[in-house]
């Protein structure tokens, strides 16, 4: 038997999959901002803080990393309502995908502000220049991106506690038409272009906020 | 049917680690096989090879895991091919790593300065020979470091095939939580038995990082 490719229904079905889409954009978006945002503080918290919260930051780091994104996403969604705290699919995922990107985040900013010696700091700041905060974000900006390419083609994982996100709606929709494989070749295509654009845009970002000085 | 989560559970779930790291070196292998490929193309002297090891890169690190994993699963039936999910698998984490290991031993074969080549091919080396006695020994110590940190990446990344019926780590915590109905015990055991696998690794990773720039 020969397989022909058609992709009419899984097309005709292109509503779910914009709602699946704007899940997935907004999963991102919110999980890039917290996830900064934790990174920014725990880094410094990290690099400049008392040694408890240094310790502290080091161990949230470590055990974050060293675990599947798969299974911290399981135990805040399945494993924290037994203690009491319950969320819908969606915060759950935020909260999981905040805590994941967080740890990364840490590290990488950590990372850039100790690449740069402390002389050098001490330097620009004795001159009193504001350009050493930029030359930071600057060693850091690449490996951030790159980052937060990853956290947007990992919230696909999020389908598996059923947030209804772009992956889960390609579930959504192969049951109805049957046509397993094309589903999962235009997700993965929708994936691949929604990667690109971040990508472009992060280039462009980069350009407009430290090539020109 | 509910049960008590028993000491049994957790012999279960350390015993379920033999296939995650099964699978991990099934991955490792054929993402190795891939990644030299790609490493290769990426810095071979033709243009429409080296496009092409790009593209391949760009799209794999582009798209979701998940996405291969369900392609693979689904797609390689429709061609008449009876896949269990061990085949699917293999298939799906080989072109995962391969684009990952690949991107890594590129970086490592240019970091070889120019210089390196050239004196090579003053000795009468061909491209072949400066590639296998001059550029790879070098390149070989900066690969090993990263390599193993990814081999932590690969992993965690194992327990994405528990969605497609592979019983690995966390299939078997998902299968334990539904006979137990424990699910936070069971997935922090689940996460303290990653944790125990890759911590060592990072370390490791990082030890042999650091000896590298002091050598240096």
């Amino acid at each position: 038997m020969t397989y022909s490719l058609q992709f009419r229904d899984v097309f005709a079905a292109w509503e779910f999959m914009l709602d699946g889409l704007v899940l997935t954009l907004e999963l991102s978006l919110v999980t890039m901002v917290s996830g900064l945002i934790i990174g920014m503080a725990g880094a410094a918290g990290r690099v400049y803080g008392p040694s408890w919260l240094r310790t502290t930051i080091a161990v949230y780091v470590e055990v974050i990393r060293n675990t599947p994104l798969i299974v911290q996403l399981f135990l805040i969604f399945f494993g924290l309502p037994s203690a009491g705290l319950k969320f819908d699919a969606k915060t759950a995922a935020m909260v999981a995908l905040s805590i994941n990107l967080g740890a990364y985040s840490i590290e990488i900013i950590r990372a850039g502000l100790q690449a740069i010696p402390r002389s050098q700091i001490e330097a620009g700041q004795s001159l009193g220049l504001s350009g050493v905060q930029i030359f930071r974000y600057v060693v850091m900006f690449p490996a951030l991106a790159s980052q937060f390419v990853l956290l947007m083609l990992a919230t696909s994982v999020v389908s598996q506690i059923s947030a209804e996100d772009l992956f889960h709606m390609a579930s959504i929709v192969q049951s109805r038409t049957f046509r397993d494989f094309e589903v999962y070749i235009v997700v993965a295509a929708a994936y691949l272009a929604l990667a690109i654009v971040f990508r472009l845009l992060f280039a462009g970002l980069y350009q407009l906020v430290f090539a020109r000085r | 049917m509910i049960r008590e989560l028993g000491f049994i559970d957790i012999l279960y779930l350390i015993a379920a680690m033999r296939w995650t790291l099964a699978l991990t070196a099934i991955a490792f292998l054929g993402g190795g096989l891939v990644g030299l490929i790609i490493a290769l193309l990426r810095v071979s002297p033709a243009l429409p090879l080296r496009w092409l090891g790009g593209l391949y890169v760009h799209v794999v690190q582009g798209t979701p895991l998940l996405a291969w994993l369900f392609v693979f699963f689904f797609g390689l039936s429709i061609v008449g091919v009876e896949v269990s999910p061990w085949i699917a698998a293999a298939a799906a984490y080989s072109i995962y790593a391969g684009a990952f290991l690949g991107e890594i031993w590129r970086g490592c074969l240019q970091a070889i300065p120019k210089t390196q080549w050239e004196a090579g091919a003053s000795l009468g080396l061909s491209l072949a020979e400066q590639m296998r006695y001059i550029i790879v020994p070098q390149a070989l110590r900066l690969a090993i470091p990263p390599t193993v940190g990814f081999l932590v990446q690969l992993i965690k990344n194992t327990s994405l095939a528990a969605v497609i019926g592979f019983i690995e780590l966390t299939r078997e915590g998902q299968l334990t939580t539904a006979v137990t109905f424990r699910p936070f015990t069971v997935y922090l055991i689940v996460a303290a038995l990653y944790f125990a696998l890759c911590f060592p690794l990072t370390q490791v990773s990082r030890r042999l990082e650091r000896r590298l720039h002091v050598a240096r």
